[in-house]
């Protein structure tokens, strides 16, 4: 576990194409926090032609919806939720430039034809290991949608977030690989 | 005869709520301790350390393990000459899930239409299943469940000619369909028999069964087993990064049914399967 990867978002294409499925890595940097409802919104602002709530060239989104902060704290709890419920609204905001994604869960081929079009990576964290991750995160404020709660779009500031590389921006997806690589055939 | 105190049954719910989000079970720690020794994957072994440091870090800050703190759902068994006193008993178990996410700081994941999709804000109603026993008890389980697994459960009426290789065959393919998604590695819950909301039933309560604990029935412990070495040769491993570990335990519970029918149901615990119970 020595030679820690450490990736500072945002990202430029250049770093992007350099990773590969199952690598692990630790993300700092400026992360957005956005989940079905933000997603359903977004892709219908682009629908009809409205200009987004942030600059999403080389961001970062990260499929979440965090536990409410105690005092003194910036976030509450806050892990990955199933990233292929965003499937539906991915091809399009990655076509717009939104095309660095963290998650769970396997993509439909949609998605990682989109990726492997516009060079975008989805990294897949630890489902459930939602209060550690809550430690990574130095600050974080609501910049669009407040009336969604914990569905709304947060601006987050991370310490070595950690990650593992699912799909590549050449399409290797590591649930395959990995499984196939684990899997006992049965007779 | 006992009396219960509507406000016993409040602090009760309240309580249980927190500390099934924020407090591991030991069955299930010490299960992620000794899967780490066998796993094969690096990856995979890397995941369960995170998650025993995950779980040591919410229950030393009270800090919910997993964001998703889930639908409640809150198992009552009560027996039959229990007397409630001071208002409806199911007014207190949902004051004591409001009390309990809010003061908790959980996620209030609840919306009061499955269509129109609005957030009710204190994660009310959870819900309710009442058992009706003949001792004198008042026994809750809180069990919040998160939806990643939720999501991947499934529920089929099979024929009886399908027999227990079809049982089998739509447990695997239920949990390999699953895959990475319900947060491996998972316990499975497995109720057959009934009728179809009879299955669906056991096979969550089946989920809480402690993972060290063997089914009383010799044919289902084989069963389970068998299911279990089936599951963890699918390579799915932990957080579906590839391993040897992808299920911690299946649990089964069966229940009489009709000459011409085999209900069985598959439900999915994540890693946490939270759970916390009390007595008044």
């Amino acid at each position: 576990m020595s030679n820690k990867k450490i990736l500072q978002a945002p990202f430029s294409d250049e770093t992007i194409r350099s990773l590969r499925a199952g690598d692990m890595v630790y993300i700092s940097g400026t992360i957005y926090t956005a989940r079905d409802a933000a997603h359903k919104r977004l892709y219908e602002m682009i629908q009809r032609g409205e200009q987004m709530p942030f600059d999403f060239t080389g961001q970062v989104v990260y499929y979440a919806g965090p536990a409410p902060a105690k005092p003194g704290k910036p976030i509450g709890s806050v892990g990955p939720t199933t990233g292929g419920r965003m499937d539906a609204y991915s091809p399009t905001l990655i076509a717009e430039g939104l095309k660095v994604m963290i998650g769970k869960g396997t993509r439909s081929a949609e998605v990682i034809e989109a990726m492997k079009t516009h060079t975008g990576v989805y990294f897949a964290a630890i489902g459930g290991a939602a209060a550690l991750m809550a430690k990574c995160v130095l600050s974080a404020e609501v910049i669009a949608f407040d009336d969604l709660g914990t569905e709304a779009i947060r601006k987050l500031q991370v310490k070595e977030l950690p990650v593992v590389v699912a799909v590549d921006s050449a399409g290797n997806d590591v649930y395959k690989l990995a499984i196939s690589s684990y899997q006992v055939k049965s007779l | 005869m006992k009396i219960i105190k509507v406000s016993d049954i409040t602090n009760l719910v309240e309580k249980l709520c927190i500390d099934a989000c924020c407090v591991i079970s030991d069955d299930i720690n010490n299960k992620f301790k000794s899967c780490l020794e066998t796993e094969k994957s690096p990856l995979g072994k890397n995941v369960l350390s995170t998650l025993i440091e995950n779980a040591k870090i919410a229950r030393d800050e009270c800090s919910p393990m997993c964001q998703d703190t889930g639908v409640t759902v809150v198992f009552v068994k009560m027996g039959q000459n229990v007397k409630i006193e001071g208002g409806f008993i199911e007014d207190a178990i949902n004051q004591g899930v409001r009390q309990g996410y809010e003061k908790g700081y959980l996620r209030k994941s609840v919306v009061r239409s499955p269509i129109d999709r609005v957030n009710t804000g204190d994660n009310t109603p959870a819900v309710i299943h009442y058992e009706i026993v003949p001792e004198d008890i008042f026994h809750i389980t809180v069990s919040p469940k998160g939806f990643g697994s939720e999501n991947k459960s499934a529920l089929k009426m099979l024929t009886p000619s399908e027999g227990v290789e079809g049982i089998k065959r739509f447990v695997i393919n239920t949990v390999s369909v699953a895959g990475g998604n319900p947060c491996p590695p998972i316990i499975v819950g497995v109720g057959i028999g009934g009728t179809m909301e009879k299955a669906a039933l056991m096979s969550k309560k089946a989920l809480l069964r402690p993972l060290n604990t063997k089914n009383p029935d010799p044919v289902l412990a084989n069963l389970e087993a068998e299911l279990l070495d089936e599951i963890n040769k699918l390579g799915i491993g932990p957080a579906g990064f590839g391993g040897t570990t992808t299920a911690l335990g299946v649990h089964i519970m069966t229940y009489a049914t009709h000459i011409a029918g085999l209900p069985v149901s598959v439900n999915i615990g994540c890693h946490a399967t939270r759970h916390a119970e009390g007595e008044l």
